[in-house]
């Protein structure tokens, strides 16, 4: 049997005390609390107890949300025509392109992917001065898949004290059958978990039948395994520990939270000094905190929120759901454990009236970066260009000098069509050079000329532009390609030069 | 189990050694270190089984999977093949300017030449075909065995004085390396050649010389000078100038008549190749 879950047990039998009338006091030991983490000492399981009330309904509607999205979006489709994929969501390596219902997004676009990363991290910025760790709480995915495995786990093996008593038990045939539905029932969700990610990189359905005949590609069920493993163990096995040693975000928003913000409290200006009731004790000259350590009972994280806001405190919040259940059997008010601020609890040991500062320099400033790049990236993408134009000037040779000392220079330009059907694109050069322009595959061309490209692709079109010798002026000239559609809605002007070899 | 020695002031386990007071700590490995370290042991056992792992004094163990790199390498190059087929076809039934007329056809034609181009062509000609010292710029106008699609493509297929059985041949002749002329003749000679090609000369030599060039180099170069195709003679009365535009550089070629050789690609490279670099070659901007 193991050594830690023999002290657990042994806690867990040791005759509790009681904290208050009716309310016993758990022997829950905030084992992961810093105080309490020794080095070279194994991982002390935490077996967090079920709560309930209006956090962890908060919570569950999250998690029903959040995996909903997760594992429905890639099977919503999309029309877009005949030359574009139907689904909605879909990150289309293979043909270089990625779609987001009525985005789409080409590679030399990543700009766009590039402002997505920055709203996600002012928005990140904003909510965390505003109201602390709502990411970590809610709906951080380490913390929404531990949450849904440690509710498999409740399921299977009961609720906290059920659960000590079957880790310290022998290995009997109950015990047995009980770990194997466990981890069962982990595997599935991981295997479910790397199985959606994949449907993200191709058609769902297509891939879907693929699967299930096992004609995938070995990469689809490469990544379903890899996916599936770390979910197994970051959810199942190693729980609290990814935030508390291998996750940056916890030392980030130690940066990111001041004493304005809001987060999970213990107002220990009403709790303290905290101490069993007896009953009939008068409530006066006491604090309101019972230490029956439901909160520590109820932590996943297994910490002890009464010691103050701490590193590995994720903001669940179910100590908030633990701790009003208790005292509302005790006829107290709610809210001894509570989302406040460190302001207010300094406040109010002061004996000065507390009150919530949202309006503060940093929220103000997060809040105008993020409508700001928000601005941009709307108007980027109401005004993105559904036709494009590079063009990349021969080097090797510069520049071409002709039998009779005209000059030719040559270039390859990139006609894109973001469209959805084939159109006819009008190309013309626009400078102070009288030229000849020949298109590969067309000869001498007059200009504007007609070029048609296909829905969604690019033409790649080789043109040489020559300039006479008694045209030529000076060594290098500005010249400017420029692009549009036949009815001149859209235009794309590129500059480049026209280099004549002339100093 | 017997307790094992803890050292008061770290907590830590000690080995149990003694010196005059002195204990070592035993500080044990990382636990995730440890499991690193024997999933790693499994993972390699298993590798031996599944892979080629061990050298025989003939060969190798195959393993199970019987894997091998170059295998993989044999079938992808087999899978880029296939994915091309179709296109390749089409290269193999459209002529040169079919090819050229067909935008999306160009567009695969032109993908392969370059490639082709880089890998073959570009240690002489350079990567963008801007030649060098002896070896022709590609992009200009001026053409020593033709710059239509078809000649284009004949060059590459034969090449030139290459081991090819219908290679284009030509020998401009060492005039003064094997004394067929006299030095002074030479030197006239190359003032007669600078004098082609629009530039101020040596009125005495150029009349002297004037015999001897119909006499020595019109059967090739033309009374005029002004080259002919069928033997690769180049154009004198133009400024470009394979060996250099100078009168030492003329003197040179006079004297020891330099021939460049460029190597026959039919056989080597594929009939669709061939069409694609003629193809690209066209249209680096010289194509006729």
């Amino acid at each position: 049997m193991n050594t830690q879950a023999r002290i657990a047990l042994k806690n867990l039998q040791a005759v509790p005390a009681m904290a208050a009338e009716g309310i016993a006091r758990s022997d829950a030991l905030a084992s992961n609390s810093a105080a309490n983490r020794k080095f070279y000492q194994a991982r002390v399981p935490i077996y967090p107890k079920l709560v309930h009330g209006n956090f962890r309904k908060i919570k569950w509607i999250v998690m029903a949300i959040t995996l909903g999205i997760y594992y429905l979006v890639p099977w919503i489709r999309w029309d877009r025509g005949p030359f574009a994929p139907h689904q909605a969501v879909l990150v289309d390596l293979a043909h270089e392109r990625f779609y987001f219902f009525f985005i789409e997004i080409w590679p030399q676009e990543v700009y766009y992917i590039t402002g997505l990363l920055i709203l996600a991290a002012v928005s990140l910025f904003l909510v965390t001065a505003l109201f602390g760790r709502l990411w970590c709480g809610y709906t951080c995915p380490q913390t929404v898949w531990t949450d849904l495995f440690i509710y498999v786990e409740n399921l299977i093996e009961g609720d906290r004290g059920a659960r000590i008593r079957l880790a310290a038990s022998p290995w009997t045939a109950g015990k047995i059958a009980k770990r194997i539905a466990k981890h069962s029932a982990w595997i599935l969700i991981a295997v479910a978990t790397g199985g959606a990610w994949v449907f993200y990189f191709t058609d769902a359905p297509t891939l879907a039948r693929e699967l299930a005949a096992g004609t995938a590609p070995l990469v689809a069920y490469a990544t379903i395994g890899l996916l599936a493993f770390t979910t197994y163990s970051l959810g199942g096995l190693m729980r609290e520990q990814v935030c508390t040693y291998m996750c940056p975000w916890p030392r980030i928003q130690a940066a990111m939270v001041d004493s304005d913000a809001l987060s999970v409290t213990y107002r220990a200006d009403r709790g303290e000094p905290r101490g069993p009731h007896k009953k009939g004790q008068p409530w006066e000259s006491r604090g309101h905190c019972i230490d029956c350590n439901q909160c520590v009972a109820a932590c996943p994280m297994g910490i002890d929120i009464r010691d103050g806001i701490q590193l590995e405190c994720i903001n669940c919040a179910l100590c908030i759901d633990a701790c009003d259940d208790v005292m509302t059997r005790i006829n107290l008010p709610k809210g001894l454990i509570g989302y406040d601020t460190d302001s207010n609890v300094a406040a109010r040991l002061k004996g000065e009236p507390a009150h919530f500062r949202f309006i503060r320099p940093r929220t103000i400033l997060y809040a105008t970066v993020l409508v700001l790049v928000a601005a941009i990236m709307a108007f980027g993408l109401e005004t993105r260009r559904t036709i494009d134009l590079d063009v990349l000037r021969d080097r090797n040779p510069n520049f071409v000098t002709l039998p009779d000392g005209a000059v030719r220079n040559g270039y390859t330009l990139k006609l894109m069509n973001r469209s959805d059907a084939a159109r006819d694109f009008y190309l013309a050069i626009e400078g102070p050079l009288p030229r000849r322009v020949d298109v590969i595959g067309l000869g001498y061309v007059t200009l504007p000329v007609k070029l048609n490209v296909e829905a969604d692709k690019v033409r790649t079109v080789r043109v040489l532009v020559t300039v006479g010798l008694h045209d030529l002026k000076g060594g290098s000239q500005k010249i400017e390609f420029a692009l549009s559609d036949a009815a001149k809605h859209e235009t794309r002007d590129v500059d480049t030069v026209f280099i004549s070899g002339a100093p | 189990m017997d307790k094992k020695p803890i050292d008061e002031i770290s907590g830590t386990e000690t080995t149990g050694h003694d010196w005059d007071g002195i204990q070592e700590l035993n500080t044990p490995l990382p636990r995730w270190w440890l499991v690193v370290f024997y999933a790693c042991i499994v993972w390699a056992i298993g590798y031996w089984i599944a892979m080629p792992a061990w050298p025989l004094l003939h060969g190798y163990t195959h393993g199970l999977l019987n894997h091998s790199q170059r295998d993989d390498v044999t079938a992808n190059v087999q899978a880029l093949k296939n994915a091309r087929a179709a296109k390749e076809h089409e290269l193999t039934k459209a002529s040169l300017q079919q090819i050229q007329s067909n935008p999306d056809l160009l567009q695969f034609a032109m993908a392969e030449g370059k490639s082709a181009f880089g890998d073959n062509c570009a240690p002489c000609h350079g990567s963008g075909g801007q030649g060098a010292h002896g070896y022709p710029n590609l992009n200009d106008d001026f053409w020593l065995w033709g710059g239509k699609l078809e000649d284009i493509q004949h060059t590459i297929t034969v090449g030139v004085r290459s081991t090819s059985s219908e290679t284009r041949q030509s020998q401009m002749p060492a005039f003064g390396h094997d004394a067929i002329l006299k030095p002074g003749q030479i030197g006239d000679l190359t003032e007669y050649v600078v004098h082609l090609s629009g530039r101020a000369a040596n009125p005495a030599a150029v009349q002297r010389a004037a015999k001897l060039f119909a006499d020595n180099c019109a059967a090739c170069h033309g009374a005029e000078g002004k080259g002919n195709r069928e033997f690769g003679a180049p154009n004198l009365t133009d400024n470009d100038w394979l060996y250099g535009p100078n009168r030492e550089d003329i003197h040179d070629q006079i004297w020891n008549g330099h021939g460049g050789v460029m190597p026959t690609w039919g056989g080597r490279l594929s009939p669709e190749t061939i069409k694609s670099l003629a193809v690209y070659v066209h249209s680096l901007g010289g194509g006729e």
